[in-house]
């Protein structure tokens, strides 16, 4: 009678995690988990960067061949832009798809508004802004980027600003537009023309007050100070290639806020195989890198000493890092075939790095360089993680 | 006549290395759509031209570094006929 009382206890002991389990979900808060892009797969895998491991997948995605992410300000939910024009929310403390819009024929990026409310799309087709509710996702605004004599100019190179507008470059109008959406009903476009030729992409310094727009077609960068904007745009770095053949460009690279440690912004230099570095006092060229091939993504550590950059085809197998303090060329990788992203953990212990063909993604200790983990991804480009819902031009 | 692990190669470098600006479903982006219908009017030698020596003033660079005649004249009768998926 006793033995059978004893198994009893043991029984309801042993079954007590499962009674939890299902009455109370179990909790926890999303600061250290982020999304990588399955390209080919139409699919994310929402990962955590706390233990190193993949923790769901969520499908159905659509055409993901140039995809970015934005999160909501509460970290909860992916906002994920779509090549083919797909806009999807993703809550990954769930791992689910909530919601999915087909909003244009074809995009590039978007953007998150001040306030958390409105999610801003740049489409190349039609060329133009479209924004949402993020709640929601209804439209809300249609800015379409219509120049010369109605024509629509692919949009690139958008970040969010305070006040709830959105700044962006007009790849074929060489103009910068910045939408206010304070009143969503009635958005107003201040516009900035003769910038200069074919702008690829754009950033906003990390305090949101300049924003640089990286030129295909010549040169330099154009750069506008958006506390004082009537000011208008002014050209920096514009004698980089002097001199120079510019080599053929394999893929465009691409400029995020992060690009500044300290007082210096570190810049792709488009057909060449150097890093510019310019004083954001001065704006100033401070110095060139020379690097192994041509930069696609030139990203600062988040403490600023160090900038690691990837490349180009035929050179997309290495990584290499900058000593800031220094200038120099600390470490050289190669951590697989076609290294298409990476991404610092919050405070950059750790960085994560795409390889697309290797279908894989590593993780490095930044202090030692020593790899720490591989974890299996199909043809993973972009990593994101929930770090960047707080900060200004995510 | 392409080798079965080259013709792998130009299919994933087309799909992904030129889906860069062009999309992986080759419907476009920076770069126009390489779909049949709206390739059909493009004279093929043109096709080819363009893929070795690039577009100058555009942003289509040469891949005539790294691809044959035979190559891009392949990948031009492919993306003429549609262009075949990556297997998986």
């Amino acid at each position: 009678m006793r033995k059978a009382l004893r198994a009893w206890c043991w029984a309801i002991v042993a079954l007590l995690p499962v009674l939890a389990w299902s009455t109370e979900p179990v909790l926890r808060g999303t600061g250290d988990l982020g999304v990588i892009i399955e390209r080919s797969a139409g699919r994310v895998l929402i990962v955590n960067t706390s233990s190193n491991s993949i923790i769901s997948r969520v499908d159905g995605l659509g055409d993901l061949s140039h995809a970015s992410v934005v999160f909501s300000r509460d970290q909860r939910y992916a906002y994920v832009f779509g090549r083919d024009g797909g806009l999807s929310k993703v809550d990954i403390l769930r791992g689910t798809l909530e919601k999915r819009i087909v909003q244009g024929g074809n995009s590039i990026g978007g953007a998150i508004s001040q306030d958390g409310r409105l999610v801003a799309v740049a489409n190349y087709e039609p060329g133009g802004l479209k924004v949402f509710a993020a709640d929601t996702l209804e439209p809300v605004a249609d800015i379409p980027a219509a120049y010369g004599d109605g024509k629509l100019s692919k949009v690139v190179g958008i970040a969010d600003l305070p006040g709830d507008r959105f700044i962006y470059s007009l790849f074929d109008a060489d103009q910068i537009w910045i939408a206010d959406l304070h009143d969503p009903k009635s958005p107003k476009v201040e516009k900035f023309s003769n910038i200069g030729k074919a702008p690829y992409d754009g950033l906003v310094t990390p305090d949101s007050r300049y924003y640089l727009a990286g030129l295909f077609g010549e040169d330099g960068i154009a750069l506008l100070d958006t506390w004082q904007p009537q000011q208008g745009v002014q050209r920096i770095l514009a004698s980089y290639g002097q001199g120079e053949e510019k080599l053929p460009v394999y893929k465009m690279p691409h400029l995020r806020g992060w690009a500044v440690a300290g007082h210096q912004v570190y810049l792709p230099a488009i057909g060449h195989h150097e890093v510019l570095v310019a004083d954001t006092v001065t704006w100033k060229e401070a110095a060139r890198i020379a690097v192994r091939g041509q930069p696609v993504f030139v990203v600062a550590r988040p403490d600023g000493r160090q900038v690691w950059v990837n490349f180009a085809f035929p050179d997309n197998g290495f990584v290499q890092v900058i000593d800031t303090l220094t200038g120099q060329i600390v470490q050289t990788l190669e951590p697989g075939k076609a290294v298409l992203h990476l991404e610092f953990t919050p405070r950059g212990e750790n960085v994560w790095v795409s390889a697309r063909d290797d279908h894989k993604v590593l993780i490095y200790d930044t202090a030692s360089f020593a790899k720490l983990a591989e974890l299996p991804a199909e043809s993973p480009s972009g990593i994101f993680f929930t770090s960047r819902a707080h900060r200004i031009g995510f | 006549m392409l080798s079965p692990e080259r013709t792998r190669e130009l299919i994933r470098m087309v799909r992904q290395d030129c889906g860069s600006c062009h999309g992986l479903t080759l419907r476009g982006g920076l770069g126009p759509a390489l779909l049949p219908e709206t390739l059909r009017d493009k004279p093929p030698a043109g096709l080819k031209h363009t893929i070795l020596l690039g577009r100058p003033g555009t942003a289509m660079p040469p891949w005539q570094p790294f691809l044959s005649e035979a190559e891009a004249d392949w990948i031009v009768a492919q993306l003429l006929r549609g262009f075949p998926e990556e297997s998986k």
